[in-house]
């Protein structure tokens, strides 16, 4: 009905022959209108497209004519169809000299053109001419199309003339010239580089329109570099005062604001300028408070300016006054019946909450009501709110309202995103790992194809490495959940790739590990995983060599070993694979059950995957062959620095750079010969080097070690600890290996923990108390999740969590084993900086000489080595706090010079001798700790290589 | 920064798109389509604020306003204030009010050059250049005048809607 009287309407206004178009375009449009589907519309456009190519093609076409055709090509690309045979006609429009047809050119060739293509060449000249018309509208339409069609290499060519137009008479061209240089700005810095006092000298501008776009480009130029446009904040503030006090003529008056989008960018301004500065942040107390006084929270306008100054606030050193003021304003954004004002406060709330934690108590229950909101976009943002406010006390809550929304979504993007917002949550703050374990599964249960593959082998090494040696019973129970948890799921239809990957290598390392099942139960398991993914590569491979591994078990345990018919066949067919990584398996596994149990123990040695594999760096087992081999007369190894010393005078890295730089160009000089620098028969002791296919394999993390160790057993002993290897990826193995070299220690938070919880709900519940009086009516199921979520003190879940923590605790200490271990030298515990619970503690603790402190520290722990956890107990809040071993970190002292800067959380027990170093290894920690990711294991490893 | 504005109907005809980073035709309609798809989808009395990281990369927001059969949309960067964005929106309708008395859709098919004169007085290059309604007016006005003064070839019989003086 709707489209009906559309039709209508269109007919009518068609029979006028108004719009100044002719009878073809109405038709096209109204036809295009009246189409019913997708399919007849393209038909309309088809036919449209090649009258146009007949018309455009014809001698002497009218330019009027033209000018039509040329728009009903940007008509018909807008549809969504190619017009590019057009394109041409549409250049040579810019070169008319009449005004209507020169526009028209150059708003088809602005949105037809992108800025490399070829035809732009014809347009530059007329650019140029064009920017220096006496008419001031030909030079607007020019700078239009400047902004969009001129590239890097066609900068200069246009650059002075555009410089020339800072200049010029009429207003709106100096903005315009404004907007393009800094368009050049975004496009290649360089260019225009010895031209921004331009931008500083335009703000002063008579006119405040041109002033209020040299903001834009300063904006920029600010965020860029903050430190040279300091002496610029006198001047920001002064021009903001003078705008809200509406020194600006009327007509800047937005719904009675006055220019309120000049005044929105100031503040932008302002909060990059002020970051961190407490001078010039005091320079803005006296502006920001009149703003809060003065805007009108009634208006649409009015809110976007409030916003901004909570922004502003949330930015630079805020006065204690105005953060109460953000905070009124906030709460009237939460409270507002809007939903755009209640995202605005939630958006303000995550940006405050980083400054003063107990805002968002204050506002719980309209937090949980945004959470339950229809609304999607709000939904969202109120994630991204908890997911700033999680601490080890709400992790349990918000996690698992994030995997409820996760299964609701569809859209992969977010869900991606929240899938890896929960990974890293649960990692951070697991209570238990039996826990981790749980949300691990429904993570990948659920998205697991969309989770990095990382977070499966943090899983499975989680799994395999457990509480830690010294507590081997938990280690197994935690193991046997898990594989009773996969027994349970491996049933399941449809699972994700990844997931089965880690049941399939769980069950293969610990299926039959306690003997609760049989080695043909779960070997049926694996075969029926094998046969239902068949398409799946990866999931078969991994599911052949949990099966090694389950036989090789049973093998080195003496048991017989009756290989299931399903089994037999599976690797039968596998024997005959296209893919040689399978085959390989196949014929690995094969091999393997022709073994004894001595061999095959030392091969795949019972719960191993996560022990070293000593390497020997200088391949010394292989001297006395090469000595054989230069005796019988080979030639002596040269390196290839060398080898290429001869030729090239630089070192080997700029004669790489070199060849880089002429890669494009032809070679003139020859090139080198192949020389024979290796022995010239390559013999049977090189052939059982493992690396390359066992890199090559894709994703094969752990395991592999073993299958390493089976090839060379036989042969002769390959030591890869620490080679680095040139062919494939970096191992797991060497980095697991730093962190188990070193014996792990419990972290000593015991109390601490518990210490932090409870000052986080004594000092929450008295706020949420206070809500409670004024609203009596909420109802208790919002109030009970409020609590959880804010860590009130009525929470059961909390209680629970209390109780069990001093269980878990020592499992937390090794959960993320190569952060958590505690080397004995120094051990040091790093506050959660994410975790909110004590902010003051921070700045207390960054008040007072660092040095200073650690004297103290190391004093009173001399003497009473339990004194020394109480006063972590002080700073500590989470003792899973990214704490590294000494191993790494003393890798990293090397590249990291700056190691004593910053304010700490610190506290150093006797052990440590030489305090200096001690601090070096602790602003490293801190370094890494401030990374909102760093108690990620996985990407520690990627930092330490 | 402003990526793209965008006007479509309700049912998803797209009636103005432009975007101030070039985007080749195809991604243009597929960008098109899923902002639609997403907006068609959205209940009413909701906020008129998406972050859609998954269409325009990584923290682009999009800001958009429902008006009888007309979406217009407005998507940018953290760069911008996105209540201040749904006042451009505002301003850009008030203007269009302006310019065609009483604006309907049929206005913004039937004008396309001028919509783009319009809408590139007040977004230029991506940054917002100008946000007083009157003074765009002005300058759209000052334009048509010339190009009609300029168009002496004229073949059309009568001019055009709103376009002061014609021929």
């Amino acid at each position: 009905m709707e489209q009906l009287k559309t039709i209508g309407r269109e007919l009518a206004m068609g029979s006028q022959g108004g719009f100044g178009q002719s009878k073809e375009f109405l038709d096209l449009v109204k036809s295009i209108g009246e189409s019913r589907s997708k399919a007849e519309e393209d038909r309309i456009v088809l036919s449209e497209i090649d009258i146009l190519k007949r018309k455009l093609l014809e001698p002497d076409v009218p330019k009027r004519k033209m000018k039509e055709y040329i728009i009903r090509l940007v008509y018909i690309e807008m549809l969504g169809h190619d017009a590019s045979f057009g394109y041409i006609h549409a250049v040579k429009m810019t070169h008319d000299d009449n005004l209507l047809l020169k526009r028209t050119g150059y708003l088809a060739v602005t949105l037809f053109l992108d800025e490399d293509h070829d035809l732009i060449i014809l347009i530059v000249n007329t650019i140029q001419k064009d920017l220096r018309s006496d008419n001031y509208l030909v030079v607007c339409a020019a700078l239009n199309a400047v902004c969009r069609l001129i590239n890097e290499e066609t900068i200069p060519a246009v650059l002075p003339q555009v410089v020339d137009l800072l200049n010029h008479g009429k207003e709106a061209v100096r903005k315009k010239a404004i907007m393009a240089l800094h368009r050049f700005h975004r496009k290649s810095p360089s260019s225009v580089s010895h031209l921004v006092s331009n931008f500083r000298r335009k703000l002063c501008d008579s006119d405040p329109g041109v002033m209020g776009a040299t903001l834009c480009p300063l904006f920029d130029l600010i965020s860029e570099d903050v430190a040279s446009y300091k002496d610029l904040v006198s001047s920001f503030v002064g021009i903001l005062k003078q705008v809200t006090e509406r020194k600006l003529p009327k007509s800047y008056d937005y719904h009675q604001m006055p220019a309120p989008f000049i005044q929105i960018k100031l503040l932008k301004i302002m909060a990059l300028l002020s970051s961190g500065d407490k001078s010039a942040s005091e320079m803005m107390y006296m502006v920001l408070g009149d703003l809060f006084r003065k805007c009108d929270s009634s208006t649409n306008i009015g809110n976007a300016i409030l916003y901004e100054c909570i922004r502003c606030i949330s930015c630079i050193i805020p006065s204690p006054k105005l953060l109460e003021d953000a905070a009124e304003a906030i709460s009237k954004f939460l409270k507002s019946d809007s939903h755009n004002l209640k995202y605005m406060g939630i958006d303000g709330l995550g940006r405050l909450i980083k400054i003063s934690s107990d805002i968002a108590e204050q506002h719980q229950l309209a937090v949980i009501d945004c959470l339950e909101d229809p609304d999607d976009t709000l939904k969202r943002k109120t994630f991204e709110l908890l997911y700033k406010m999680t601490k080890s006390s709400n992790v349990e809550v918000i996690v698992d309202r994030m995997i409820d929304y996760m299964i609701s979504i569809n859209d992969n993007h977010y869900k991606t995103e929240i899938a890896s917002r929960c990974v890293e949550l649960a990692e951070q703050f697991a209570p238990s790992n039996q826990w981790f374990i749980q949300i691990m599964n429904k993570v990948f249960e659920h998205a697991g194809d969309l989770v990095n593959i990382k977070v499966a082998h943090n899983l499975m090494r989680l799994i395999a490495e457990g509480f830690g040696e010294d507590d081997d019973d938990a280690d197994n129970k935690l193991r046997l959940s898990a594989v009773e948890s996969y027994l349970q799921i491996i049933s399941e239809p449809k699972l994700p790739s990844l997931f089965l990957q880690v049941i399939s290598w769980v069950l293969g390392e610990y299926g039959t590990a306690d003997g609760k099942y049989s080695a043909s139960y779960i070997s049926g398991k694996l075969c029926d995983v094998a046969d239902a993914y068949s398409s799946d590569e990866t999931v078969k491979g991994y599911a052949v060599s949990a099966l090694m591994k389950i036989y090789a078990f049973e093998i080195a345990s003496g048991r017989k070993v009756d290989v299931l018919p399903e089994c037999q066949s599976l690797i039968e067919e596998l024997l005959a694979s296209h893919s040689t990584d399978l085959q390989q398996r196949a014929y690995e596994l094969q091999a393997l059950l022709s073994l004894d149990a001595r061999t095959v123990e030392s091969i795949l040695p019972l719960d191993a995957s996560c022990e070293d594999i000593e390497v020997d760096k200088d391949l010394s087992f292989l001297n006395g062959y090469i000595q054989q081999a230069i005796e019988s007369g080979a030639q002596p190894y040269v390196s290839e620095r060398e080898r290429s010393g001869g030729m090239f005078e630089t070192t080997d890295y700029h004669s790489q750079d070199h060849h880089e730089v002429t890669s494009h160009a032809l070679r003139f000089e020859a090139y080198e010969l192949p020389k024979p620098s290796v022995p010239s028969q390559p013999s049977a002791a090189l052939v059982p080097v493992p690396e390359p296919s066992y890199y090559s394999e894709p994703h094969q993390p752990i395991s592999t070690s073993s299958s390493v160790s089976e090839r060379e057993s036989s042969e002769i002993k390959l030591r890869l600890d620490g080679v680095k290897q040139k062919w494939g990826r970096p191992s797991y193995q060497s980095s697991t290996s730093a962190s188990s070299s070193t014996p792990p220690q419990a972290a000593n938070g015991t109390s601490t923990h518990s210490d932090g919880g409870g000052v986080a709900s004594s000092s929450s519940s008295k706020p949420r108390s206070s809500y409670e009086s004024k609203k009596p009516e909420i109802d208790p199921e919002k109030q009970r999740l409020a609590a959880s979520l804010f860590g009130g003190s009525s929470s059961s879940s909390r209680s629970d969590r209390k109780s069990s923590s001093g269980g878990h605790k020592p499992a937390k200490g090794t959960a993320n084993k190569p952060l958590a271990t505690v080397p004995k030298e120094s051990p040091i515990t790093v506050p959660d900086l994410l975790d909110f619970d004590e902010p003051t503690g921070t700045s207390d603790v960054a008040a007072t000489d660092p040095f200073k402190e650690l004297e103290g520290l190391m004093e009173s722990s001399r003497q009473d080595g339990g004194g020394s956890t109480d006063v972590m107990g002080l700073y500590s809040t989470d003792a899973s706090a990214p704490v590294k071993t000494t191993t790494s970190v003393d890798s990293l002292l090397s590249e990291l010079s700056d190691s004593s800067r910053g304010t700490y959380h610190q506290s150093q027990t006797t052990k440590g001798p030489n305090s200096k170093e001690a601090l070096e290894k602790d602003a490293l920690v801190r370094q890494m700790g401030v990374n909102p990711t760093s108690q990620n294991p996985t990407l520690f490893k990627d930092l330490l290589g | 920064m402003i990526k793209a504005v965008m006007m479509m109907n309700t049912q998803g005809k797209p009636r103005l798109a432009k975007f101030y980073d070039f985007l080749p035709v195809e991604k243009q309609q597929e960008l098109i389509r899923s902002v639609f798809s997403v907006l068609s989808s959205r209940p009413e009395n909701v906020s008129n604020f998406l972050e859609i990281d998954s269409l325009f990369g990584p923290d682009s927001r999009l800001v958009y306003k429902h008006y009888a059969t007309l979406y217009f949309v407005l998507v940018f960067d953290g760069s911008e204030n996105e209540l201040a964005m749904l006042d451009l929106i505002q301003v850009l309708v008030e203007t269009l009010d302006k310019c065609f008395s009483n604006v309907c859709e049929l206005d913004i098919v039937f004008n396309y050059s001028k919509m783009h004169t319009v809408l590139d007085e007040i977004v230029f290059g991506g940054q917002v250049l100008e946000t007083r309604s009157d003074e765009i007016m002005k300058a759209v006005e000052e334009i048509s005048k010339l190009e009609a003064a300029s168009n002496s070839i004229s073949l059309v019989p009568k001019s055009v809607s709103g376009w002061r003086g014609g021929r």
